[in-house]
């Protein structure tokens, strides 16, 4: 018998033929193994078709997995530190799951597909880690990446647009709700979940059925400026509406080598996630002591004064910087729809309660030379970006 | 009778936002508007079933992004969605197109000359430097070169200190620049005419002046030196139409306890004893306020809501002779459909690009030479946009709605008022212009709305309908506009200032002039100052 050879080259989407056709500047990353574009054709415009239309993106390389079996839900209540309970049939949760000191391993969504069914949907592979979580239970844990294709339909008009392909009732959906119809024989799952903090759904399908669905998506969306987009585009968003990164806010606490920089769910602004009244959960002894005696670091949302995005900038207390800094941004950008300079950071507690001013170090480069400025900046609670039609049911038509 | 703290005139941008940094500050403000509507000529109007019109102002650029941060506009239901490029259809069925992307903006100049492809980026850092060298100076109130005020000294030292950092050559440059028309500096730049006439449309919208007239290298300029997100140069749609921009901005004043009251229309402006108290409106009724702000433009607020007798015979003199002529008008155009350019290839990214259909600069000049007989250009310099295929939300899916701004158009015909065939035959010589380009464009029309300056002077109230509030040459530029001695907001009357585009730095929907009043007016009131900074190098 002859060895199969271990695929060399990036994998391709089941999108990745309609996409590649709508590419014009050639520009791709790899994402877990996939050709993704960072763009299109214009960043600006993609990210713009977020805010303003719908954005379509592809996200079939977010890690899958598929959760059944009669403990399902004991599973999975045990896994995150969010009481799975409440999550009912046709509801998606945001959760995150610790290690047993209560350090976030990652984050991810949750969708009750059906009563004792679900699937877990995240960054990063943690196939070895559900395994081991899974002795005991009488569960299935099933890895479904590559099985199941996935778009993300962002945007003011991305309800028009689907209503316009045909999906009747969807109106009716509630913000992390999700339904389930047929397309052209196949079923499609549709779910109003998203990175981009404004209205949005994902679509959720047979790959041999990826092409016809986006081909009948981008023909009702045609008049409802219907654009597909890349990575680029979607991290501003992601930015605007204050969400956590992998890698950017956090390290996966199991990859993790130097001490103390994991993150717990309370330092990154996740108690609300973290339920002590359920059941035991993984991390929960340590969370409990950390709620306790209090956390070392917070993760903190900043409206900085002035432009200049603050990449890679260091925080402090003082104008001056005249003792250690207190901590470091982790996502920066400038906001088009906000006109704020924004950024995530991580801060050392007790600083960075809303309403706090911090300074920002930030380093900005203008014909070759750099300038360096200090800038006052306020830590605020809310996302920098939340329209009402994020969460209006039924959505409006944009 | 209530007194208020400070009456604002006006519910344009630039009254709302003086309005609205005032409330900030917990002065008692109310803002009067003599339309039924708020937002001057930053408006958007429901004229034709399901379509909204940006029927004056169609695209953003100025708007500073400090005042729309610190007004938090976003939240008032502001979003500026930029577009990219334009494009100039030629006779002989070719055409000039400019890209957001570099490398294509360089392939299709070079297209035409790779003289001028290799020479834009000169052209480009040029151009620049003067922005960089204007754009500093939005966020400020011009200081007055006779006073020795300390303000006014130390702003006279930084701009001083600005122009001598540019290093001797480059001073030279920038005084020409300053004086010299748009054409004479394109020509030290470019060969090729049609990217002459692409460019040269930027220094003579809104303007009574020729591209070959002194000053309208500045006029470029001033279109140049706005940004979208740090793109300086850059346009974009306000989504819902210009009113939006308004709309937010007195949404931020009401947030901020400002009333607002229109049909409202001010008849005169109260002065006692060389100070004001407030206004008679139209109606009769009159409001007391220690401190009245006309966001009018300098002639209709001082010739014709004030008693000549109220004001020095110098300034009133001087307003007399302002110049603020009308040389714009206005198509707004509801579509059945998106029309076609066969000249663009299919699927073209510049069919979201701005539209013109001049492609010399001898027919720039001599579109210049009718508005000089007194009539409407017969080959007119039109900046067309479609504002709906970026934005959802002003016409029904598949419908469009084209905005035409058409240079030049008189305020007069030959001296006289125009006649409603005249106004029609002109509404004819723009849709035949374009028609030219796109054939199935007439089939699509479905109502169509022609505004000459005579019609804008009479629903927004702009003397002559000049888009500028007054012409943005250098004797009426920074501390000479709108009348030397008094460009810093402040009247001859106490208690009486000027925010409108009449003031320092000038019209477009900038709010500019609004924010600089507004920090002037809190000053003299000795209130804390709400204003924004300027953002600074950019």
């Amino acid at each position: 018998m002859k060895n199969q050879p271990v695929h060399q080259g990036r994998l391709k989407s089941p999108f990745h033929s309609r996409i590649a056709q709508l590419d014009t500047v050639n520009e791709w990353h790899q994402w877990k193994g996939y050709s993704s574009a960072d763009s299109l054709y214009c960043e600006d415009t993609e990210y713009f078709a977020i805010r303003n239309s719908t954005a379509v993106f592809d996200l079939t390389p977010m890690t899958k997995y598929r959760i059944t079996g009669p403990d399902a839900l004991d599973y999975l209540n045990r896994l995150v530190t969010r009481d799975m309970t409440k999550i009912r049939p046709g509801r998606v949760a945001y959760a995150v799951w610790c290690d047993d000191q209560g350090q976030v391993i990652d984050d991810g969504t949750i969708f009750h597909l059906r009563e004792g069914e679900y699937r877990l949907c995240s960054q990063e592979r943690h196939f070895a880690w559900l395994q081991a979580a899974a002795i005991g239970f009488d569960v299935t844990v099933t890895h479904e990446t590559e099985d199941i294709a996935a778009l993300a339909v962002q945007g003011p008009t991305s309800f028009s647009v689907l209503n316009k392909m045909g999906l009747a009732g969807l109106d009716e959906l509630k913000p992390f709700g999700l339904t389930h119809f047929d397309f052209q024989g196949t079923e499609l799952m549709v779910s109003r979940t998203g990175f981009t903090g404004d209205l949005g759904y994902e679509l959720w399908i047979d790959p041999d059925k990826a092409e016809a669905l986006w081909d009948a998506l981008f023909e009702a969306g045609e008049l409802f400026g219907i654009r597909a987009i890349g990575t680029h585009a979607l991290e501003m968003a992601r930015i605007e509406a204050g969400f956590l990164a992998a890698y950017m806010e956090f390290l996966p606490a199991d990859e993790t080598v130097r001490t103390g920089r994991s993150r717990s769910p309370l330092e990154l602004g996740l108690e609300w996630l973290v339920d002590f009244k359920k059941p035991n959960f993984n991390g929960r002894r340590a969370l409990a002591e950390e709620k306790r005696n209090g956390s070392t670091w917070q993760l903190v949302k900043l409206d900085i004064e002035g432009n200049k995005p603050a990449h890679n900038s260091y925080i402090f207390d003082n104008a001056r910087a005249s003792r250690d800094n207190i901590g470091f941004t982790t996502s920066a950008a400038w906001s088009p729809v906000c006109k704020q300079n924004i950024a995530l950071g991580t801060v050392r507690a007790p600083h960075g309660k809303p309403g706090d001013t911090v300074w920002v170090e930030i380093y900005y480069q203008r014909e070759m030379h750099w300038n360096r400025n200090m800038a006052r900046a306020t830590v605020v609670d809310k996302a920098f970006w939340f329209p009402p039609r994020r969460g209006a049911t039924p959505p409006g038509p944009y | 009778m209530k007194t208020y703290d400070a009456i604002v005139v006006g519910a344009g941008h630039n009254g709302l936002t003086t309005a609205a940094f005032l409330a900030k500050a917990g002065l008692d403000v109310i803002c009067v508007e003599k339309n039924d509507y708020i937002g001057g000529a930053a408006v958007s109007r429901n004229l034709y079933k399901d379509w909204m019109y940006s029927n004056c102002s169609y695209v953003c650029s100025l708007l500073r992004p400090e005042i729309y941060r610190a007004l938090e506009l976003h939240k008032h239901g502001l979003q500026v969605t930029p577009y990219g490029g334009s494009v100039t259809f030629m006779e002989n069925g070719d055409y000039y197109g400019s890209y957001h992307d570099e490398e294509v903006a360089y392939r299709e100049m070079a297209r035409f000359s790779r003289h001028d492809a290799d020479a834009y980026k000169t052209y480009s850092a040029d151009t620049m430097r003067q922005c960089r060298f204007i754009r500093d100076f939005l966020l400020s109130t011009a200081p007055d070169p006779t006073s020795f005020r300390l303000g006014d000294l130390r702003e006279l030292i930084r701009i001083g200190g600005k122009f001598m950092d540019m290093g001797e050559d480059r001073m030279y440059d920038t005084i020409r620049f300053w004086t010299m028309s748009v054409a004479e500096y394109l020509d030290e730049y470019f060969e090729t005419d049609v990217i002459k006439a692409s460019f040269s449309g930027s220094g003579i919208i809104g303007t009574a002046l020729g591209i070959h007239s002194p000053g309208t290298a500045y006029v470029l300029l001033h279109h140049y030196m706005g940004d979208v997100d740090g793109n300086v140069g850059s346009w974009g749609f306000a989504r819902g139409g210009m009113g939006s921009v308004s709309k937010s901005i007195a949404g931020a004043f009401q947030a901020a306890g400002g009333e607002l009251r229109t049909e409202a229309g001010v008849d005169k402006i109260i002065v006692k004893n060389g100070k004001t108290t407030g206004v008679a409106l139209e109606n009769g009724d009159e409001i007391a306020g220690r401190v009245v702000v006309s966001a009018m433009d300098v002639k209709r607020t001082f010739l014709n809501c004030m008693e000549p007798g109220d004001l020095p015979e110098k300034f009133h003199k001087r307003v007399q002779n302002f110049k603020i002529r009308g040389s714009s008008g206005k198509l707004n155009i509801a579509l059945d459909g998106m029309p076609t350019f066969p000249a663009l290839p299919e699927g073209s990214s510049l069919y979201h690009s701005d539209m013109h259909f001049i492609d010399s600069m001898e027919r720039m000049e001599r579109a210049y030479d009718d508005w000089k007989d007194g009539t409407w250009s017969k080959d007119p310099y039109v900046d067309m946009v479609i504002p709906t295929i970026n934005d959802p939300t002003m016409a029904p899916p598949g419908k469009h709605f084209m905005s035409c701004f058409v240079q030049y158009c008189p305020y007069e015909i030959e001296g006289r008022a125009w006649t409603s065939e005249e106004r029609e035959a002109f509404g004819k010589t723009v849709i035949d212009q374009i028609s030219n380009y796109s054939p199935d464009f007439k089939d699509l029309i479905l109502h169509a709305e022609v505004r000459t300056p005579q019609d804008i002077e009479a629903e927004i109230g702009i003397t002559e309908g000049n888009i500028f509030h007054g012409e943005l040459t250098m004797d009426q530029l920074l501390f000479n506009r709108p009348v030397p001695g008094y460009a810093q907001y402040r009247s001859p009357v106490d208690g009486l200032y000027m925010c409108g585009s009449s003031t320092h730095p000038g019209g477009g929907v900038m709010a500019a002039p609004g924010a600089n009043a507004a920090r002037e007016i809190l000053s003299d009131l000795r209130r804390p100052n709400t204003v924004p900074e300027n953002f600074g190098d950019d």
